[in-house]
C-alpha cells in the first residue's frame, strides 16, 4: 500500500478537484490520531460508556449441538449502542470531526441503521446532521426515518438514479463539494477514495481485536474459520483485523438475492457479473455492464445491497486471503429463524448472511474445530423487513389493523 | 493542438463561448440538433458528456439528463458514432466530458486511440485528478490529445502549477464549490481566484459552473479566455425546446 491508498492495484482517490484539500487534511487528522497514544484508548472508553463494549462473544451451544461439527461462537456486534456495528466508526469519525472542528455531518444511508448511529452521535457531539437516503429506502426504513428525525437530523430522500443507497452516497458528495469547510461526510463503510477504507477499518478493528482476545482467554486457541457478510466490508474487515496474521480462514459472505445465476443479487466478490471499475471515488469490484454503467442489485438485506465492496476485500479477494461465498435470501431467513429458536438471539438479515454460510460449513468440521461468526447488527429493529421476509400473517392482520386507526 | 486554436480565435474575440451536451438526451437526433445550432450562433468549443450512471460532480440539471440517456438506451458505441458525425460535419473543436469508468472500462488506450481516430480533440475526466492519470496521461500524449483539468476555488497556488504542469489546451477554472448549475456569485471574490488560476498557468482558462447569461459572460470578458455554459443551454432545450437554443447561444455576446 503506498500514501494514496491502494491495496494491490484496488483503491486510490479518484476525487473532484475541490475535494483535494479536504482529503488532505483528513488524511492528516486520521494520521495524527492514529499516532497518538491518547486517542485509542479515548475511542475505547467512549465506546464502553456510550455504546457496550467490549461486546461479548457468546457460545451457541444449541446451534453447535444441532450441527454436530464446530463450536459455534458469536460475536455481538448488535449490543453496540443503536443495534449494529456501525456505531464503533460513527464515533470514531465523530471524535476526527472534533478534532477537525467542524460543526456539521452529512452520511448516506441504505438500512438506515449508519443514518441513525450518525444521528445519535451528532445529537451527543452537538453537530448539525443531515443524512441522505434514497427514496426506494426512505419507504421500506419509515421507523429509521422516525428515529433520526427524532434524533434531530434532517433525512433527505434521494430521487435519482436507482433511488438507493449508491444514489445516497453520490448526493452526500454533491453536499460535501459545496459545503466541506464546515462539513464532514461520515461515510459509513470501508469503501470510497483513501483514506476512508484505512480509516473505517481502524475503527472497525475493535471488533477483530477483542473476539481474538475473547476466544484466547475461553478456549485458548485461536477459531479455525471466522465468518461475517459483506455489503460495503465494515463489519467483515473489522472482524478480519484481528486474525490476519493468524493461521485462520476468513470469510466473507454477500448477498445472493435470489441466486447468482438470477442476475438479481449483490455479490461483487463471488459472481462473475462484477468487474473492476472506477466509482464513487475508488477502484474496485463493481457490477456494472460492459460500458462501464452501474446495474441495479437486490437483496434481502437493504445493508448489503450495494454496487461496490471494500478495495481492501478486492485485494483478499485476488491474493486468496480471505474466501468470499454467497448465502440467497431464502437460505439467509432460514438461519435467521433457525438462529432464533435455537439460541434465542436475532440477528439482522444483513448478518444472517454470516449465519446462513456457517450453517452450511460448521457440520463439516470437526469438534475440535472453533468459528467465529460476527453478528453485525440486531434484527429485531428491523421488524417491518424482519415480518415481511418471514411472510407472517398474523403480523399482516396487525398492520392492517392498525393502518385503520389512522384513517380520518 | 486546440490551445492554438484558441489562441487564434481570441485575437477575433473577447471571450471564447464553450457548450456542452450530454449525448442522448433528449435524443441522439435532438443533440445533433442542438449541436448544430450551437455551431451556427457562433460556438467556438463543445464539450460532448458520455452519460455516466454515477455522475458525483454533476449536479441535478446534468444530472438527470445523464440518467434520461442512458434510460434511453444510449451506450458507449452510440456516443463515439455521434463524435465522429459531429467533428466530421463542424469544424470546431470537440472534447468529450465523461468519468473516468467510461474511459476505464473501454481500455485508456483504446479510448484515447478512438478519439484521435474520429477527432475529437481533448478530454474533461472530473473524478481523474493528476496522481491517478498516470496512464491517460501517456495514452493522450500518444494521440496528441488535450488532458484538460480543473483548477478549484480552493486549490492551493502549489497545487495549480502542478495541475497546470498535467493539463494542455486550456485549464477549466471551477468559479466556485460545488457542483454544476447552480448560482454563481460573480463577484470580487472570483476575480481575486482568477487573477491567482492566470498567474499559476501559461495556459488559457476557461471558467465554468453557473455560468448563465450575458452578464455572467461580461464579468469574465478580460478575466479569462472561455466561459462555459453547461446547464443552462440544458435548461433552454427542456423550457424552450431544440429551436430556442441558437437565439440564446447569440444573446451570450
Amino acid at each position: 500500500m503506498n500514501n494514496r491508498g491502494y491495496y494491490a492495484g484496488f483503491g486510490g482517490a479518484f476525487i473532484p478537484e475541490v475535494l483535494n484539500a479536504t482529503f488532505d487534511e483528513l488524511e492528516t487528522i486520521f494520521e495524527a490520531a492514529k499516532a497518538d497514544p491518547a486517542f485509542w484508548p479515548e475511542y475505547e472508553q467512549i465506546m464502553s460508556s456510550y455504546s457496550c463494549r467490549p461486546t461479548p462473544l457468546t457460545f451457541a451451544g444449541n446451534l453447535t449441538r444441532h450441527f454436530g461439527g464446530a463450536r459455534i461462537y458469536i460475536k455481538r456486534e448488535d449490543l453496540n449502542h443503536t443495534g449494529a456495528h456501525k456505531a464503533n466508526n460513527v464515533m470514531g469519525q465523530g471524535l476526527l470531526v472534533r478534532r477537525m472542528g467542524k460543526t456539521r455531518v452529512i452520511a448516506e444511508t441504505g438500512a438506515g441503521q449508519h443514518g441513525v448511529a450518525t444521528a445519535t452521535m451528532a445529537a451527543r457531539f452537538g453537530f448539525d446532521c443531515t443524512i441522505y437516503m434514497g427514496e426506494v429506502d426512505v419507504e421500506r426504513q419509515r421507523p429509521n426515518v422516525f428515529w433520526m428525525e427524532r434524533l434531530g437530523a434532517t433525512v433527505v430522500p434521494v430521487r435519482d438514479g436507482s433511488r438507493t443507497l449508491k444514489d445516497a452516497i453520490n448526493e452526500a458528495f454533491r453536499d460535501w463539494v459545496t459545503n466541506m469547510d464546515t462539513t464532514h461526510y461520515l461515510l459509513g463503510t470501508a469503501c470510497g477514495p483513501h483514506p476512508f477504507p484505512e480509516m473505517v477499518t481502524y475503527f472497525q478493528s475493535i471488533i477483530g481485536k477483542e473476539a481474538r482476545s475473547q476466544i484466547m482467554a475461553i478456549e485458548g486457541r485461536l477459531p479455525k474459520r471466522v465468518y461475517a457478510c459483506v455489503g460495503g466490508g465494515s463489519n467483515a474487515l473489522g472482524l478480519f483485523s484481528g486474525f490476519l496474521d493468524d493461521p485462520v480462514e476468513l470469510v466473507g459472505v454477500e448477498a445472493g438475492g435470489k441466486g447468482l445465476d438470477s442476475g438479481q443479487h449483490a455479490s461483487r466478490l463471488c459472481s462473475t457479473d462484477a468487474s473492476i471499475g472506477v466509482a464513487q471515488g475508488y477502484k474496485t469490484y463493481f457490477l456494472q455492464n460492459d460500458d462501464g454503467q452501474m446495474r441495479e442489485t437486490h437483496s434481502i438485506a437493504a445493508g448489503l445491497d450495494y454496487i461496490g465492496v471494500s478495495p481492501i476485500l478486492s485485494q483478499f479477494k485476488d491474493n486468496g486471503r480471505a474466501r468470499f461465498e454467497a448465502a440467497t435470501d431464502k437460505e439467509v431467513i432460514d438461519a435467521v429463524a433457525l438462529t432464533m429458536r435455537k439460541e434465542g438471539l436475532i440477528p439482522a438479515l444483513e448478518s444472517g448472511h454470516a449465519f446462513a454460510r456457517a450453517f452450511r460449513e460448521a457440520p463439516g468440521l470437526s469438534s475440535d474445530d472453533i468459528i467465529i461468526i460476527n453478528q453485525s447488527g440486531r434484527g429485531d429493529k428491523d421488524i417491518f423487513t424482519v415480518a415481511d421476509a418471514f411472510e407472517d400473517p398474523a403480523w399482516r392482520t396487525f398492520i392492517k389493523r392498525k393502518a385503520e386507526h389512522y384513517h380520518d | 493542438m486546440i490551445e492554438s486554436y484558441i489562441r487564434v480565435q481570441r485575437e477575433k474575440k473577447e471571450i471564447l463561448l464553450m457548450t456542452h451536451i450530454v449525448i442522448g438526451y433528449p435524443s441522439l437526433d435532438a443533440s445533433f440538433k442542438i449541436v448544430q445550432e450551437m455551431v451556427e450562433a457562433g460556438v467556438d468549443l463543445m464539450e460532448l458528456q458520455i452519460p455516466f450512471s454515477e455522475p458525483m460532480a454533476d449536479g441535478p440539471v446534468i444530472l438527470k439528463a445523464n440518467q434520461e440517456a442512458l434510460g434511453g438506451g444510449i451506450t458507449v458505441r452510440n456516443c463515439i458514432d455521434f463524435a465522429a458525425r459531429v467533428t466530421e460535419t463542424f469544424d470546431i473543436p470537440f472534447l468529450f466530458m465523461t468519468y473516468y469508468n467510461i474511459l476505464f472500462k473501454y481500455g485508456v488506450d483504446s479510448f484515447a486511440h478512438t478519439m484521435a481516430q474520429i477527432g475529437v480533440r481533448g478530454a474533461i475526466v472530473p473524478d481523474l485528478p493528476p496522481e491517478e492519470a498516470e496512464e491517460y496521461l501517456a495514452a493522450m500524449k500518444r494521440n496528441n490529445l488535450s488532458p484538460i483539468f480543473i483548477f478549484a476555488p480552493n486549490s492551493s497556488d502549489a497545487r495549480m502549477r502542478l495541475i497546470a504542469g498535467h493539463g494542455s489546451g486550456f485549464i477549466y477554472c471551477v468559479a466556485r464549490k460545488g457542483v454544476t448549475g447552480q448560482n454563481t456569485d460573480f463577484s470580487a471574490d472570483l476575480d481575486i481566484g482568477l487573477a491567482r488560476c492566470r498567474r499559476a498557468t501559461d495556459l488559457p482558462l476557461a471558467v465554468g459552473f453557473g455560468v448563465k447569461d450575458k452578464a455572467d459572460v461580461d464579468f469574465l470578458k478580460g478575466k479569462a479566455d472561455i466561459a462555459v455554459i453547461g446547464s443552462q443551454t440544458i435548461r433552454v432545450v427542456d423550457e424552450q425546446g431544440v429551436g430556442a437554443i441558437g437565439d440564446f447561444i447569440r444573446g451570450l455576446s
